[in-house]
């Protein structure tokens, strides 16, 4: 059986070559999905503006226009409407009223749901949520915080691990990778929850994966190949993790596929913005934060000076033989 | 570096069976784990998402708790100085900005004032901190200030004791496996599966139960009570069922007996007229107080008072000795049975309030289940294929690795009592598209260096030597991701986060070490002069 190889032996793409296009192409969307975030704004969920949302799972899809002005009429406040994906179930989110009866709440949802069921027959109600301002406005602060934090901690450890260069680089293609995944949620409307902050970090989980992989080679080429040209080095050093990078993006885009299609609709936001971050975060390992390195002005000095070891001498000629 | 000495092969094989063991009560019906020992109980949790039930988040005001405090030590202090010997006459206690000021009227007494309220401020925790700062101005003004420590351990028991009274209040509405456990400095989370209906349980939980019986002020002119005006030592309550029309009344400040000296309380119906009410039973301390006042005050009305709401305000026909009383109100035989609840399971020190409210039902839960099972078998089948296609032999040894890493991760996570969540079956199938990663890195390690023309033992051994640092290098950071959500997450994220550093912690032990070892036994057995690969 011959075996499957998506990418080729000796497969020698110019990554580096191309570094300014990437570079102006990558700025160009990045400052695109900031703008998207700054003018569009976010669609937040509960978790993060406060507000109630009561997920109604109707017999048939029913007309959102219709169900909205029904909801209108029984005046509880500003109601917004959202298909789940699957079109029979909508979420439908309130704000949460004022009073300070704690039994407020309750009465709300009780009244929206009896509304819609009147003139829905059939429509069932299985979750929802509840969030106070309070609450949510620390949800959204911790969230922030530990992507923060996430990124910070991978660029430190970069750094003592490696050059200065790994650490900067790590930190900007990262920053890139989350910025973007911010800009499609803005474009899309797609609800931003806690799941998809839990997405988000997961993302840079992957993307680090990723970058450590091709950095650890880099680094491994730097010994092995002291007088090598930087740009030609970072060149072969991707290409040869090129396999893998690409083989376990297939992996876990199966995986998530998998998810996408029959993990159920809470989890479809989920799913969709870590294929996103996926397909992200493996463009800015390839194309980004290596090629960075050599804006960076990584020399091969400093590995040997700080490696202490010498190179093992029969890896040097390695590269050579047939 | 391909030969395993015999202990370890026992060592590694060991570890690996003992994580599929625990796995195992986890795919077997409740009922039947029951009756197995404890240490076989390994199941794992199913997350509210999963089994549908509500998640409440409970505040308190740490301000109530300061006021309450700042009351108390008022009391105190006008108790020491004016009945204590010499008696300090002083000016009214000011409670502004949170402190408690006044004047001492003979400024020769203002030292032995302060030797006398020392005593009363002292005792925050274990490290003596004082509760309060004592300081004189002006020679004849003394200022209490609270101390952070004091207001810190003052909260901290207000919400140790409100946990528990909490917690034997959801005991008694009969419901399973309700966790409640503090969070922060002031809140409290109440998880209760399966309850699909939590109004019940946060008006049980609304009521801070503190249960007062005052005096009504007979003397008080009506056309003032209901301007809300009280005579002295008298206070205006809201009496929202007042016969009179007037929705308040007017009691005497002094407490006759308060809910603390309730033994039981239970929901009972009054004899005139078949109502619900809640009979009540008094210590014999309380007892006592009751027989005394209701001796001294026959044919006049006291009021019953919940949570600073007069409930009813009956006449005095006899004295009540025997130690029991009956409270009624325009009661439902659900909010009698609420009350008694409450009243039995001991007044809240501080009023709770919901912050957030988070009920899912038992329909969507099946469903999540189903669709989370349905996509983790997909997701696996597609790797497994592709794992095959791409490096035949290998690729079926990493696909077995993979199939463990499952088991032993549900293993791990029953050890740990951990809990699957929605994310967590996300985190789950993500770890099946991520575990294959480390198998990846060998393998297209071990091609190089075939290519570079190695021999067959040499080049798998190369293989995994280098793949590992790498290996290691990149799990370390994806940990420290996994660390921090577990740190800063809260609900979705933590349940993320423990799959997530459970499922890396395993698939470098079951990616790396098991499948060398499969490869190895291979080798030797096999002594192919080609890999497939």
């Amino acid at each position: 059986m011959k075996l499957l190889k998506l990418v080729p032996d000796n497969t020698n793409i110019g990554f580096v070559r191309v570094r300014h296009i990437a570079f102006a192409l990558t700025l160009l969307l990045t400052i695109l999905a900031v703008a998207a975030v700054g003018v569009r704004g976010l669609n937040m969920g509960v978790d993060f503006v406060g507000g109630l949302m009561v997920e109604a799972k109707f017999a048939s899809p029913p007309p959102l226009d219709k169900v909205r002005t029904d909801i209108d009429a029984m005046n509880v406040g500003e109601v917004s409407l959202q298909q789940f994906g699957d079109p029979r179930t909508v979420s439908i989110r309130l704000p949460l009223p004022e009073s300070k009866d704690d039994g407020a709440t309750d009465k709300l949802v009780r009244q929206v749901q009896s509304g819609v069921e009147a003139k829905y027959p059939g429509v069932t109600f299985s979750r929802y949520d509840a969030v106070s301002g309070k609450v949510s406005g620390e949800l959204i602060q911790n969230g922030i915080l530990a992507v923060l934090l996430a990124i910070v901690g991978i660029a430190i450890f970069s750094w003592f691990r490696y050059e200065w260069q790994f650490g900067v680089s790590t930190f900007v293609a990262i920053l890139h990778d989350v910025l973007m995944t911010l800009g499609f949620f803005a474009i899309t409307r797609m609800e931003f929850d806690l799941n998809i902050v839990a997405a988000v970090l997961t993302i840079v989980g992957y993307s680090i994966n990723d970058k450590m992989v091709i950095d650890d080679r880099i680094r491994e080429n730097m010994r092995k190949y002291r007088k090598m040209d930087m740009k030609a080095l970072i060149d072969l050093s991707v290409n040869e993790t090129l396999p893998r990078t690409v083989m376990t993006s297939v992996t876990v885009m199966l995986a998530l596929g998998a998810l996408l299609l029959f993990g159920g609709h809470v989890l479809r936001g989920f799913s969709a913005a870590m294929m996103l971050g996926i397909i992200i975060g493996t463009y800015s390992s390839v194309y980004v934060s290596s090629s960075l390195l050599i804006t960076l002005g990584l020399k091969p000095e400093p590995a040997e000076r700080r490696s202490g070891t010498p190179a093992k001498a029969e890896r040097v000629g390695d590269g050579a033989r047939p | 570096m391909l030969t395993f000495p015999r202990w370890k092969i026992t060592l590694i094989l060991l570890t690996l069976g003992i994580g599929i063991l625990c796995a195992i009560p986890s795919f077997v019906p409740e009922r039947i784990t029951q009756t197995w020992p404890k240490a076989l109980q390994t199941r794992v949790n199913l997350g509210l998402d999963l089994s549908g039930g509500s998640h409440l988040l409970l505040e308190a005001s740490t301000d109530d708790v300061t006021t309450a405090r700042l009351t108390n030590m008022e009391d105190q202090i006008r108790t020491e100085l004016r009945r204590g010997d010499p008696r300090i006459a002083i000016g009214d206690i000011s409670r502004r900005d949170g402190k408690l000021s006044f004047m001492v009227r003979n400024p020769a007494q203002v030292d032995a004032a302060v030797e006398r309220i020392r005593p009363l401020t002292q005792g925050a925790g274990m490290t003596g901190q004082r509760d309060f700062d004592v300081t004189v101005v002006d020679s004849s003004t003394i200022i209490l200030s609270p101390t952070e420590a004091g207001i810190n351990a003052s909260v901290n028991s207000a919400m140790e004791v409100a946990t528990e009274v909490i917690r034997k209040r959801i005991d008694e509405l009969g419901t399973r496996e309700p966790s409640i456990v503090r969070q922060g400095d002031n809140r409290i989370v109440v998880q209760v599966p399966g309850l699909q209906n939590p109004k019940a349980l946060k008006d049980l939980l609304g009521q801070t139960a503190k249960l007062e019986f005052k005096l009504v002020d007979y003397t008080a002119n009506p056309a003032e009570v209901a301007q809300r005006r009280a005579p002295v030592g008298s206070e205006v309550l809201p009496y929202p069922t007042n016969p009179s029309g007037v929705p308040y009344i007017a009691v005497k400040r002094q407490v006759m007996v308060s809910g603390d000296e309730l033994t039981d309380a239970t929901q009972v119906y009054e004899q005139q007229g078949n109502l619900p009410a809640v009979s009540i039973r008094f210590n014999s301390s309380g007892g006592r107080k009751f027989g005394k006042v209701t001796s001294e005050n026959v044919d006049r009305p006291f009021a019953i008072i919940l949570d600073g709401v007069v409930l009813s305000a009956p006449n005095i026909n006899e004295p009540i000795l025997g130690g029991t009383a009956q409270i009624s109100g325009s009661f439902t035989v659900e909010s009698a049975n609420q009350l008694a609840i409450a009243l039995r399971s001991g007044k809240l020190p501080v009023a709770l309030k919901v912050v957030e409210e988070r009920t899912v039902g038992p329909q969507l839960g099946a469903d999540s289940i189903r669709a989370g099972i349905i996509a983790s078998v997909v997701a696996a089948s597609a790797v497994a294929v592709f794992m095959f296609l791409s490096y035949g032999r290998f690729g079926m040894y990493a696909n077995l690795a993979v199939v463990i890493n499952i088991l032993v991760i549900l293993g791990v996570m029953g050890i740990l009592n951990a809990t699957l969540t929605l994310p967590g079956i996300a985190g789950f199938v993500l770890t099946i598209g991520t575990a294959v990663d480390a198998n990846v890195l060998i393998y297209e390690r071990i091609r190089e260096e075939r290519r570079r023309g190695r021999g067959v033992v040499q080049a798998v051994e190369f293989g995994y030597k280098e793949a590992t640092r790498t290996i290691f290098e990149a799990n370390v950071t994806h940990a420290i991701a996994g660390g921090i959500m577990l740190a800063l997450g809260s609900g979705p994220v933590k349940g993320f986060a423990i799959v997530l550093l459970i499922g890396i912690a395993t698939s470098v032990f079951t990616a790396v070490t098991f499948t060398r070892l499969v490869v190895a036994t291979w080798l030797r057995r096999a002594r192919p002069s080609e890999l497939h690969i």
